[in-house]
């Protein structure tokens, strides 16, 4: 990374990023917490941009600005209790060490790992991408893709209620 | 990039690229470190504004779509203010900014201040990488179909902020309802355009506007389900008027605008438009073949060409706005997930095989004719057949509403012919 845009922006954005990421965090209201997540899903799809990954950085945005942000927000409101009451529990300091820990390991293994740096790199166009995804890695693709059509048809099963089988034996 | 339009003539009106980068040249000459960006920001605000904002939101927008639907419907539309009530969108910008902005005492304050200026970002950010000619776009990234797709995907999110925070049920049932239709939507839609992005092999928007300059046809011919599929998906999410079941009138006061008021109800609205627009100018760019006319652009400035298509092509979305009903909210998403996903899914289908036979045959140019013969046939069959499938059919004998005077008197429905 060089110039100075490109290091005004890395600054902008992990300011943003962490200042969303404790945002999530600190805030009581758990829709707050959840609109603070999706700005730090952005400040993350702006490191890939400064990456040279656009790519991923729209994916970043469609998938999880988009769907799953908007999913957890689904999730949120059609549970009442969820959004108001979040006060102090006897889980606070259990889930304080268990941070402190994690992020000790990740320091330790960011710290300790021989990083390669490349001068030249070579240039991955998007079409790189789609054709080593389609064409040498296809095969995972398609099973994490069968994979997750699975889990659609398991949720479906899973939240049949009674009535509705009884409707459908009917039909 | 075109041959004909790479000169470096300032005066060269045909591309405004040409006089923007003169002058911006010759600033940063004199111009000490960076103040040659907020030039930049300040010319292309200045123009973007005259040429292209002002008209399309305010006479397009607001006037035309007033003045076409009181035609559709009988009447004048707005003529009093100004001549031919030209000066009615200014008279309404001024009043709104007159209204006082209320705020619900038990609301969520700061989410209701935020979410109308987070409603009008992304709709700016969707113009970059909008190409008004061969060198007037701002951001000419390889992925910036997808930039669109991402960008808006984001007021949506602007959308239930509002409904949510004014803390009243019926925000909440219009916020509600607008993300089920978004997330239902998003589907069919990202599908079509896979049928775009599979026969151009290219997700850059320029390169499809020189896709279609290059075979001399516009994908509107080739991939006619994609655009028919596209146009009803946008035009649901974008809440329009026969699909705006978020705010319905009828149902739910206004949805998630109930608790707005003053300007900041009025950036909604503008913004609606706003987004209509990008998504006009984003079919004209995909679809109708962006700045190019068969030739016609050598002599007519191509960001003309474009801004026309832009603004025929919300004509469509004015002229089914006050030509259709409101459609129910379960029939609405029924026809998402029943009707369209398995067009869009056939569709795909089509065009990878036509893809594939394409490259087997060396990329001839005519056989892009002969795909855009049979995909229009292809598509008027499995609309009808699809619809027939599902058991949506056509009254033998449709009732016509008539005139009062025309049938000489009130005549009971069922009874005429």
């Amino acid at each position: 990374m060089d110039g100075f845009g490109v290091t005004f922006a890395f600054w902008i954005l992990a300011a943003v990023t962490l200042v969303a990421g404790s945002g999530v965090m600190v805030s009581r209201n758990l829709l707050h917490a959840v609109l603070f997540l999706i700005l730090a899903f952005v400040g993350v799809a702006g490191f890939f941009v400064l990456l040279s990954a656009e790519f991923i950085a729209m994916a970043q945005v469609i998938i999880y600005v988009g769907a799953i942000a908007v999913l957890v927000l689904f999730a949120v409101l059609l549970t009442p209790r969820a959004s108001r009451d979040n006060s102090e529990t006897v889980w606070a300091l259990p889930g304080m060490l268990l941070a402190v820990c994690l992020a000790a390991i990740f320091l330790f293994v960011v710290h300790d790992t021989q990083w390669k740096t490349m001068t030249d790199a070579p240039l991955l166009t998007t079409q790189d991408l789609g054709r080593s995804l389609l064409g040498t890695w296809v095969l995972p693709f398609e099973i994490a893709s069968v994979l997750l059509t699975a889990a659609l048809v398991g949720a479906i099963m899973l939240t049949r209620s009674a009535e509705e089988e009884a409707e459908d034996a009917l039909a | 990039m075109m041959p004909f339009l790479a000169t470096d003539k300032w005066y060269d009106l045909r591309d405004l690229a040409n006089i923007s980068s003169a002058i911006l040249d010759g600033a940063d000459r004199i111009l000490p470190f960076g103040l040659v960006y907020v030039l930049a920001a300040l010319i292309g605000f200045v123009a973007s504004f005259l040429i292209f904002v002002l008209p399309s939101q305010l006479f397009v927008g607001v006037y035309g779509e007033r003045k076409l639907i009181g035609r559709i419907q009988s009447r004048y539309g707005p003529n009093r203010v100004g001549p031919f009530g030209l000066l009615q969108p200014i008279a309404d910008t001024i009043k709104l900014l007159q209204k006082e902005v209320l705020t619900p005492t038990r609301s969520d304050r700061l989410v209701m201040y935020i979410a109308p200026i987070f409603f009008v970002a992304p709709a700016v950010l969707l113009f970059a990488v909008i190409p008004f000619g061969p060198n007037m776009v701002f951001a000419d990234i390889p992925v910036s179909l997808m930039y669109f797709l991402a960008i808006s995907s984001l007021p949506v999110l602007a959308n239930f902020m509002a409904g949510w925070s004014a803390n009243n049920k019926y925000s909440l049932f219009g916020a509600i309802r607008i993300v089920a239709m978004t997330i239902s939507y998003e589907t069919p839609l990202v599908m079509s355009l896979l049928g775009a992005v599979v026969i151009t092999s290219t997700l850059s928007l320029q390169g499809m506007v020189l896709w279609a300059d290059e075979y001399k046809i516009w994908l509107a011919f080739v991939q006619p389900l994609a655009l028919v599929i596209y146009f009803i998906c946008v035009s649901a999410e974008l809440n329009r008027t026969p699909t705006d079941i978020a705010e319905a009138e009828s149902e739910i006061v206004a949805g998630y605008l109930t608790e707005y008021s003053g300007m900041k109800w009025g950036l909604f609205y503008g913004m609606d438009i706003g987004y209509a627009i990008a998504a006009s100018a984003f079919a004209a760019t995909v679809f109708l073949g962006g700045w190019t006319l068969f030739g016609l652009e050598k002599w007519v400035p191509p960001w003309m060409i474009f801004i026309g298509k832009t603004h025929l092509f919300y004509a469509l979305f004015i002229w089914t706005r006050g030509t259709l009903p409101r459609l129910r909210s379960d029939q609405l998403m029924a026809f998402a997930w029943k009707y369209l996903l398995p067009l869009a899914l056939f569709n795909l289908f089509i065009v990878v095989t036509e893809r594939m036979i394409w490259s087997e045959e060396g990329y001839d140019k005519a056989y892009i004719y002969l795909f855009a013969i049979f995909n229009i046939l292809v598509s008027g069959l499995l609309v009808f057949a699809w619809a027939r499938f599902n058991g949506y059919r056509p009254d033998d004998v449709p009732m016509r509403p008539r005139l009062v005077k025309e049938a000489r008197g009130y005549v009971p429905l069922g009874e005429n012919e």
